[in-house]
């Protein structure tokens, strides 16, 4: 098996898909977040400034989804067609709410009449709420394993197999840390009565998400099995749950100090710290199978050919700096506060 | 059964409404980067006006565009499950080159383009607006050719038997330049510039026949009119070229377009018709020999038949393909009559003095889109049955694991919202031609 570094290329993509959906949850984690605090905000004009916060920002935010989506199934197309056909209704729910939520951007406030923009903001704020939840949902799923059998045939229910207690824990949890990112993001973005609001929110949220990740974590350690195996074996990485403690306790302190910049780069630290957590616990497994350990997906019987993941390990050599440059430029014309004008959503 | 035709319902579906986005915000995106740079070069307000004008309703399409992309982006797995283990080794770098190089530059300079007017200079918007349409055409290079690699697989093996059986790539550019990927972007590319200059001319039809914004009007009329007129002419010949090659790498879909049976004979072009796929029998008018002339540039010269082909190896909606490819064929000839009239109007000097003409343009903004959708579907249905031509058949490549009860749900979902999503469209679009190009000056309670 062909190597960089000495580490081989099932891995390489491993990381590769890792990070991309780090960057997907850290920037739409602050997208989807400040739109779960949507109908918090009662005044029309808060609800404008918070949409045109992720204004020009969020179309842009979800290309990693897209190039996460596509990496999926370019690295791993066994685990990609398995998770999405057997997660179903998840996933079709979650796209038709982009597409709900996308509109709701787009079209909340090309009209003036009262009855239009409430029930937009209405659907806003329940797209954005759940596409956060079902997100975490899909993860809980991943890591409690699916009834794989033989060829990665699917065993388990149809319809809502999906909504286990473990599952919706998990839910809660992305939805918590979401709105936390969402609260600290729009802090940074509004001023006046709306910025002061948000103080008392981002609270809220902070407590809301200390008690989901407590009660999340303990109920993995106890009822999930085999998760600490890994750690066992590299006790190294026991660095990883030390340093995603650290994170979320630093996020309040900063919080408190108001740097909020700085407590934005923690809370997404803190998410990316997470799902280096799911992903360590996980290797070389991508959907564990609860019938029996061999029928499991793994980041080796789903991989795609070694001369196609070279092309891709090429692909993204080339393309992940001029995307960076991309991002850079966008983050930089649209830093500060945000100043509503005749070209805002 | 049933869960293979929903499946293909649902696709066939998304697959065709997504498909009316993206080709408008293609040929948008090239008209706009043109009123811009002129903009530019001449310092004309005239231009920015259109410039941010044409900028609104291609902010709507893309933004429609993305949202129903996304979904078939993930479609492939939810639906396609089989399939997509077939052919992630290759489909898969394709669109991982579209998300990185393509999406990513059009989604990022997008925010600059729509809410950058006072943030960043003309210039740097100006090579945004250029970056947005870039970002667009490579997408359409990467989605057109992972679909060719479907029509006309190349560079790759199969690996492995039965259920684990599939494609792995063995040379990248063998694989983007399969037989039919050149000739088929060049066609999606121009069909797209039709779709958005369509769009203009009709626009600014209308406002020429209501007698507003003259001035302006007759600028944008101009400038889509001489790209409509190009790209009408020169579709020919990419389509041409594209069919040359259906004459030889699928050759049942070839005679499926034109409802030729017989194993090995002459073909007739047909200018319409009607397939009767148990006799086996066209009734229409059409030019005996034709298609062998096309082809072969000799009117006696045989063609493969779909007798000679096994049943189960060929199109079964014969009629169907034939009328969607004869449509499309139909509508380009009109464009291009249309627009030579058109420029030779405009040659003498008349161009804006026929109310009919303009009425006429008023209203074929429909013509590209039907052409575009019809086109497809003539592809799409003629490749069947297989999903990878000659390799995996189209009901062996749907998801196991997913009932039919549940693509029900998601299909009546899509239904919904995307009827929804269609009415905003149109309503918004409508709303923005009735507002005009020019915009009042705001004050600031007003903007709130």
């Amino acid at each position: 098996m062909e190597t960089i570094l000495g580490i081989d290329y099932p891995t390489l993509w491993f990381l590769v898909v890792g990070l991309l959906f780090s960057g997907y949850a850290i920037l739409e984690g602050f997208d989807y977040g400040a739109g779960a605090w949507h109908l918090f905000f009662k005044e029309d004009l808060s609800r404008r400034i918070a949409i045109n916060a992720v204004g020009p920002l969020w179309d842009a935010n979800q290309v990693w989804l897209i190039i996460g989506g596509g990496a999926l199934f370019a690295g791993f197309p066994v685990m990609y067609a398995t998770m999405l056909s057997v997660m179903y209704i998840p996933f079709m729910l979650f796209l038709i709410l982009l597409v709900l939520r996308s509109s709701a951007i787009k079209f909340r406030s090309a009209e003036k009449m009262i009855w239009w923009r409430k029930t937009w903001d209405v659907i806003y704020f329940i797209s954005n709420t759940l596409i956060a939840f079902l997100l975490g949902v899909v993860v809980g799923n991943v890591l409690q394993g699916f009834e794989l059998g033989e060829n990665f045939s699917y065993k388990g229910g149809i319809f809502f197999a999906f909504l286990s207690p473990y599952s919706i824990m998990v839910g809660f949890t992305t939805l918590s840390i979401f709105m936390t990112q969402g609260a600290i993001f729009l802090l940074l973005k509004t001023e006046g009565r709306l910025h002061a609001k948000l103080t008392f929110l981002l609270k809220r949220g902070m407590i809301f998400f200390i008690i989901s990740f407590a009660i999340t974590s303990l109920y993995t350690l106890i009822f999930i099995p085999g998760v600490t195996d890994n750690f066992k074996e590299q006790p190294i990485f026991f660095v990883l749950p030390i340093l995603s403690f650290l994170a979320v306790a630093n996020v309040p302190r900063l919080v408190s100090k108001k740097k909020y910049a700085k407590a934005l780069v923690f809370s997404s630290l803190t998410m990316a710290f997470l799902l280096m957590l799911v992903a360590f616990q996980l290797y070389p497994v991508l959907l564990p199978s609860t019938i029996n350990p061999d029928f499991s997906v793994t980041i080796y019987n789903a991989a795609s050919s070694q001369k196609s993941l070279g092309i891709m390990l090429t692909i993204v050599a080339i393309g992940a700096p001029l995307l960076a440059g991309y991002f850079l430029f966008l983050y930089k014309t649209f830093n500060g506060k945000v100043t509503l004008d005749d070209t805002s959503y | 059964m049933e869960v293979e035709i929903l499946a293909r319902i649902q696709f066939a579906f998304t697959v065709a409404f997504h498909y009316i986005y993206p080709p408008l915000s293609i040929g948008i995106g090239l008209i706009m980067v043109i009123m811009e740079g002129l903009y530019l070069k001449t310092g004309n307000k005239q231009y920015e006006v259109l410039t941010r004008f044409w900028l609104q309703i291609f902010a709507i399409t893309f933004g429609i565009g993305v949202a129903t992309g996304i979904i078939m982006e993930f479609e492939f797995g939810t639906n396609w499950a089989v399939y997509s283990k077939y052919v992630g080794d290759i489909f898969g770098s394709a669109l991982a080159a579209e998300g990185l190089f393509a999406f990513g530059l059009e989604s990022t300079f997008l925010g600059i383009l729509i809410f950058g007017w006072n943030r960043v200079s003309p210039k740097v918007h100006f090579i945004s607006t250029i970056g947005v349409f870039l970002g667009s055409m490579f997408s359409a290079v990467w989605i057109v050719v992972a679909n060719s690699w479907q029509q006309t697989p190349a560079g790759y093996h199969i690996v492995g038997e039965g259920f684990n059986a599939r494609a792995e790539v063995t040379d990248f550019w063998e694989m983007v330049f399969n037989p039919s990927s050149v000739d088929r972007i060049i066609h999606v590319w121009q069909g797209a510039f039709l779709a958005g200059a369509f769009l203009v001319l009709s626009v600014h039809a209308y406002y020429l026949l209501k007698g507003r914004y003259i001035e302006i009007s007759k600028k944008a009329f101009k400038i889509a009119l001489v790209i409509a007129t190009v790209v009408s002419f020169s579709q020919l010949v990419s389509g041409h070229s594209s069919a040359d090659g259906v004459s030889k790498n699928q050759p049942a879909k070839l005679a499926a377009m034109e409802g030729h049976y017989e194993k090995s004979a002459p073909a007739d072009l047909y200018l319409f018709g009607w397939v009767d796929n148990e006799s086996q029998e066209v009734t229409g008018l059409g030019l005996p020999g034709g298609l062998s002339f096309l082809v072969h540039q000799d009117f006696e010269a045989p063609i493969t038949g779909l007798n000679a082909f096994p049943k189960e190896d060929r199109p079964s909606q014969v009629n169907a393909v034939f009328q969607f490819y004869h449509i499309m064929i139909s509508i380009g000839m009109f464009l291009i009559a249309l627009t030579f009239y058109a420029s030779f109007l405009w040659w003498k000097g008349k161009l804006f003095d026929s109310k009919w003409l303009l009425r006429i343009f008023a209203f074929s903004v429909l013509l590209p889109q039907i052409a575009n959708q019809t086109g497809w579907f003539a592809a799409e249905m003629g490749r069947q049955p297989w999903i990878v031509y000659g390799h995996l058949r189209t009901s062996e490549g749907f998801s196991q694991e997913v009932s039919a009860n549940q693509i029900l749900f998601s299909l009546i979902l899509f239904f919904v919202v995307y009827s929804l999503l269609f009415l905003l469209f149109m309503y918004s679009l409508n709303k923005k031609i009735k507002h005009g190009p020019y915009q009042e000056k705001k004050n600031e309670l007003e903007i709130i």
